[in-house]
């Protein structure tokens, strides 16, 4: 199974045979994206066109196949940045046209819960699984990765990943924000401001259970800086990341164990961007353990956006019969997570 | 020999099969918005009605532009990848050339040099200037059509006026000579076998900048706004 994924800035291309990874080719837009301070979506498109041939081609030498060897394609159709999404599609179908074989638009939220099963094995189903990068922040629960998953909560304004390449504008530090707040934080005091929690309070919690909000955090994160800088003190740049690092991460694992308990589920799947978040992980796992939940997180190179996932999800897609999509598949920007294959 | 041409830059979607000796399928749509769900039924199509595989193709040749950039990269990606699936040669074809081409063998011009124009949104249009053998002498480019307008009025000797949906669109301003007003992937696969238009790498032909949205701000282009 070959799997293209382009729904943002990264052009991935992935080769699987059932669980097994044979190859994930990624290449990455970023640094052209990094002087705007995040995605520019009409760059990132230009790019997918230029890298998607060469990185086909990378991931048949990774893998040692020959690219005839593919017996079905898969590729992201939703949801993402729709003209980006749009050259992985053509590329897809033409791919799936040329050889004659059969063609899979799949859900991009979907396939980061399915990667998982190339590192750890066949999915735990029914799971719980929180996704969280520059574009989504979700809790899905899992019943069936091939055609039964719900949304139980998401992001209401930014996503978790957006959170940090915005504070991390404000604090001097370079895009993609995640990894550089996660090395201030390290010498900071988690402890030291106390940020606000997001739909936590009691009457969010009623109307947004398992949602969040991350949009007031920033603000709260620009407001305490500023005032800070006003005085004419200086800002404790790694305390600040250490308090914002730590308001995401306690509301994302808080709720993802409440809604593994809320209904039963004893699997939590961690996918996305910011699951590399050294944080992020070592708290998810305290708190699913406490809880009595086991916790699967793939390796970082395989929680953000890549075309193994794609793949993994695709190898799921054929292994229990489900019917490929038409020729005339469309890109579908907001792509609902009921949707897994379009 | 046998040759798939295509081309996405327009409103149209429009896709061919020739063999070196005549054109064995061809199909036409203009459907603005929806190319990338028309182009690979299309081509599936045409490859089927024509009686051949893809992997039979030996060449291939696409429209690049210059077009709207989201619609004119599925007909590149396709081209692309199906170069790649069956070893194809690969050509580019400026789509504007394209359009020059129906209006030089139609006689469109009575042999007096023209242009032609498509829309390039943005009150904008994308132009070529053609000599009267339909032989691109300028651009392409992309400018306001009064821009276009004065250049007109300043060239010297007689022209047979803007071809096009470009002259369409703005035959308040521009000396609008009627159609085609969209390629003919047909017209794309002769012009190529014929040797009469240039062949260009399978590269877009975007003309403009990628337009930049910075966080808390307007939508900007870069002042000069357009590649050198």
């Amino acid at each position: 199974m070959l799997g293209i994924e382009t729904s943002c800035d990264e052009t991935g291309v992935g080769l699987v045979r059932g669980n097994t990874l044979l190859a994930d080719a990624v290449a990455s837009s970023v640094d052209e994206h990094a002087r705007f301070g995040g995605v520019v979506p009409e760059v990132a498109s230009r790019a997918h066109l230029e890298a998607m041939v060469p990185t086909v081609e990378r991931a048949c030498v990774e893998a040692g196949v020959r690219l005839d060897d593919v017996d079905a394609v898969a590729v992201t159709s939703g949801p993402g940045l729709v003209g980006a999404l749009l050259v992985g599609v053509a590329a897809a179908k033409a791919l799936a046209l040329g050889f004659g074989r059969p063609l899979y638009g799949v859900n991009h939220l979907v396939a980061h819960v399915a990667v998982d099963q190339l590192e750890h094995g066949p999915l735990p189903e029914p799971c719980l699984a929180l996704l969280v990068s520059g574009g989504h922040s979700s809790l899905l629960l899992v019943d069936d990765v091939t055609k039964d998953v719900q949304s139980l909560g998401a992001t209401i304004d930014d996503a978790a990943g957006e959170a940090f390449d915005k504070v991390a504008r404000l604090l001097g530090l370079p895009f993609p924000g995640g990894p550089h707040i996660d090395a201030a934080a390290r010498d900071g005091d988690p402890a030291s401001i106390a940020f606000p929690r997001g739909l936590t309070s009691g009457r969010d919690m009623q109307q947004h259970r398992f949602d969040f909000s991350f949009s007031g955090l920033k603000t709260a994160v620009a407001r305490w800086v500023d005032a800070r800088a006003r005085s004419g003190e200086p800002v404790p740049l790694a305390d600040v990341a250490a308090a914002f690092q730590e308001a995401v991460c306690d509301v994302l694992t808080r709720k993802a164990v409440a809604a593994c308990q809320a209904h039963g589920i004893e699997h939590l799947l961690i996918g996305g961007g910011v699951a590399a978040n050294s944080r992020l992980r070592t708290l998810v796992v305290e708190r699913a353990a406490a809880a009595g939940v086991a916790v699967r997180v793939p390796r970082p190179s395989l929680c953000t956006d890549n075309g193994a996932m794609v793949a993994a999800l695709g190898a799921q897609l054929v292994e229990r019969g489900r019917a490929p999509s038409a020729l005339d598949l469309p890109a579908d920007s907001a792509m609902p997570v009921t949707a897994v294959v379009a | 020999m046998l040759l798939l041409a295509l081309d996405t830059a327009t409103p149209a979607v429009t896709a061919a099969v020739h063999d070196a000796t005549s054109v064995l399928c061809t199909s036409s749509t203009v459907d603005a918005r929806r190319h990338g769900e028309r182009v690979a039924p299309m081509v599936q199509q045409v490859l089927a009605q024509a009686g051949v595989g893809a992997r039979d193709l030996t060449d291939i040749a696409v429209g690049v532009g210059p077009g709207p950039f989201t619609g004119l990269r599925v007909g590149l990606m396709t081209a692309r990848t199906l170069a790649l699936v069956t070893g194809a040669r690969l050509v580019g074809v400026c789509t504007l050339d394209v359009l020059a081409r129906a209006v030089a063998t139609q006689g469109a011009n009575a042999d007096a040099p023209f242009l032609v124009a498509c829309d390039a949104r943005r009150k904008e249009v994308y132009w070529a200037g053609y000599d009267g053998e339909g032989r691109r002498v300028d651009g392409p480019a992309v400018d306001r059509p009064v821009a276009l307008a004065a250049r007109l009025d300043a060239a010297p000797g007689p022209s047979a006026g803007v071809f096009g949906r470009g002259g369409q669109l703005y035959a308040d301003v521009l000396p609008a000579a009627g159609g085609p007003l969209d390629p003919d992937a047909a017209v794309l696969a002769g012009a190529v076998l014929s040797d009469a238009v240039p062949l260009l790498a399978a590269e877009p032909l975007y003309l403009r900048r990628p337009d930049v949205t910075m966080p808390g701000q307007q939508q900007a282009q870069p002042p000069d706004g357009r590649l050198p």
